[in-house]
């Protein structure tokens, strides 16, 4: 069965995956493999963010009428891992290991909760909230890819 | 103002509500530390001597339990989804209170002042309990799928009886009323108190910390569930099982067997963590973990061999390795997660879009200092359980080193609210020049 949380939860594993290995290559100084990897990350978690943010979101607020209720949190936190997305772009470009771990760290705290609070919670509520349009919901992120 | 408040941040409480305990705590393992340096050797003759009882608690109470205080009264309101009222005022109340308790308790203890074993009776008592009935009310709100608020709640639970039980026992000692079960009330005490409270607290803590920062597999499903569930049951069935000495060693060798799987399957996930760079409090989690299987093979062997269990010192090297080897290096590598990401979240939500640049974690806390204090921690936790075997040579080592990592600690603390104190007064300039 397709579910949201089917679709949307690995893909928090893939962004993980992609995180852990630049910052791998970053602590290394291996800065040509840290430029692509951070490259694939930066490009994954900002389409998660954007399947989020263009159609689970609006979809969960139009079927709930929530909308400063969980989504609003999210949302905020998407700017927050933005901002520091930026951030270590900069640190990329500069060559900073210290700067682009330092915000590594601090990303990887609110991403790992912002994950548990959208699985444990977002996720199985917008599976509940839109049981009759899963298929559709979630055919609309796939085709974003 | 600049822009709209986060609403994470409206439920999370000002960073000096868990600050004020995170500050004071090392004060207390400090005091310790030079008890043992004042009080020599001779404190290795009894655990049950009140000196040594009073440096026992000015650990566990005043470290580890103020610790405790200030990161669940940071975490609730996050948890519950609902701001706490007043959050400074209740902090201020407890820690004040707490602290008050705690030294009124241990240097009732330690320099025999039965007057104020009286007065921190009531003041530990409305502290500690109070927090506890918080932390059961407020948890009963957290997702019913949340394996960590679940373990966290019966720890609460095995902390307000602990607390209880520690409460009749320094009511004995105040009074000195003629107690009849003191020995059988003491053993329960302890033990709810480092498996219970402390061991049920760390394992539902490590179902979320330990994937989240090192990016780990999660813990089994069925583990996470039903771990800190039977341990609880075992715990509690040791009360009734104390007539019974069979019954009580069966129980024994299951809760044992219990926090063995629990600290192998830590150690185990941790070979498979996604994330490879070295990291200090991954270091503090083995550290503990190792700890914590010292301390069930040292018991295990007792068993076995009762000439073990009869050795001078058994005893206390089993506290040494569960209260500073298990929990006091866990609490204090949070500790350099915690304190540094507070500091920069709040920090950061009070910049305002064109605001100064706020200084990263490893700025705020960096791991050069970090990374020295873990293995002054770890060298004083090894001549600790030195000095216990050969007093003589070790105690007044193991007192310096065991000073010095707290000391330490405790500066390290002081100096990321330093930063966070600097750093937000050039906030306000900004902010005040930029409207």
């Amino acid at each position: 069965m397709t579910t949201i949380s089917g679709f949307l939860a690995p893909d928090h594993k893939r962004c993980d995956e992609l995180f852990a290995a630049t910052e791998a290559m970053v602590a290394s100084g291996d800065w040509d493999g840290a430029a692509a990897g951070f490259g694939r990350f930066q490009e994954a978690l900002l389409h998660h963010f954007a399947m989020e943010v263009e159609v689970m979101f609006p979809a969960f607020e139009a079927r709930t009428g929530m909308t400063q209720g969980p989504t609003a949190v999210m949302r905020s936190e998407h700017r927050q891992m933005t901002d520091l997305l930026n951030q270590m772009s900069g640190a990329i470009a500069g060559k900073d290991s210290d700067a682009y771990l330092g915000d590594a760290d601090t990303l990887l705290i609110i991403m790992q909760q912002h994950n548990v609070k959208e699985e444990q919670m977002l996720y199985r509520m917008a599976d509940q909230a839109l049981a009759n349009e899963l298929e559709e919901v979630v055919g609309r992120m796939r085709a974003m890819t | 103002m600049n822009g709209q408040p986060l609403i994470s941040l409206d439920q999370a409480p000002p960073v000096g509500v868990p600050l004020r305990f995170f500050i004071t705590a090392p004060l207390f393992a400090l005091a310790a530390a030079l008890l043992l340096l004042w009080k020599g050797a001779g404190l290795f003759h009894s655990r049950w001597d009140p000196a040594m009882l009073g440096i026992t608690h000015l650990l566990t109470l005043g470290f580890m339990g103020l610790i405790m205080l200030g990161a669940i009264l940071q975490m609730l309101p996050v948890v519950a989804g609902a701001p706490m009222r007043r959050p400074e005022r209740v902090a201020a109340f407890i820690h004040i209170l707490a602290s008050a308790g705690v030294i009124l308790l241990c240097g009732g203890l330690i320099f025999t002042v039965p007057l104020a074993l009286k007065i921190a009776l009531p003041t530990l008592g409305t502290a500690l309990l109070l927090f506890a009935a918080l932390v059961v009310v407020t948890l009963r709100r957290a997702l019913p799928q949340n394996m960590t608020a679940r373990a966290m709640r019966l720890a609460a639970l095995m902390f307000a009886a602990t607390v209880l039980l520690g409460l009749t026992l320094l009511s004995n000692h105040a009074f000195g009323w003629w107690l009849r079960a003191r020995e059988t009330l003491a053993d329960l005490h302890l033990t709810w108190g480092l498996l219970g409270w402390v061991g049920l607290l760390i394992a539902g803590v490590a179902y979320q910390i330990v994937p989240m920062f090192q990016l780990t597999p999660a813990y089994p499903a069925r583990l996470a569930r039903w771990l800190a569930p039977v341990l609880f049951i075992l715990l509690l069935a040791l009360a009734p099982a104390r007539h019974s000495p069979a019954l009580w060693s069966v129980l024994k060798i299951l809760l044992a067997a219990g926090f063995a799987v629990f600290a192998l399957t830590t150690l185990w996930l941790q070979t498979k963590r996604r994330r490879k760079l070295p990291d200090v409090l991954m270091n503090f989690w083995r550290g503990s973990m190792m700890s914590l299987l010292a301390a069930i093979a040292l018991w295990l062997a007792a068993q076995l061999v009762p000439a073990i269990g009869d050795m001078r010192g058994y005893g206390m090297l089993l506290g040494v390795l569960m209260i500073v080897g298990f929990a006091m290096s866990i609490i204090n590598g949070m500790l350099y997660k915690i304190v540094p990401f507070l500091v920069w979240f709040h920090l950061q939500s009070r910049r305002g879009a064109n605001g100064p640049t706020v200084p990263n974690v490893r700025e705020i806390m960096p791991e050069s200092r970090t990374r020295w204090q873990m293995w002054l921690h770890f060298t004083a936790l090894a001549v600790l359980l030195a000095a216990i075997v050969f007093p003589a040579a070790f105690v007044y080592p193991a007192a310096l080193l065991f000073g010095a990592s707290n000391l330490w600690l405790w500066l390290n603390i002081v100096a990321a609210s330093r930063t966070y104190s600097r750093v937000n007064a050039l906030l306000g300039k900004a902010t005040a020049s930029a409207g």
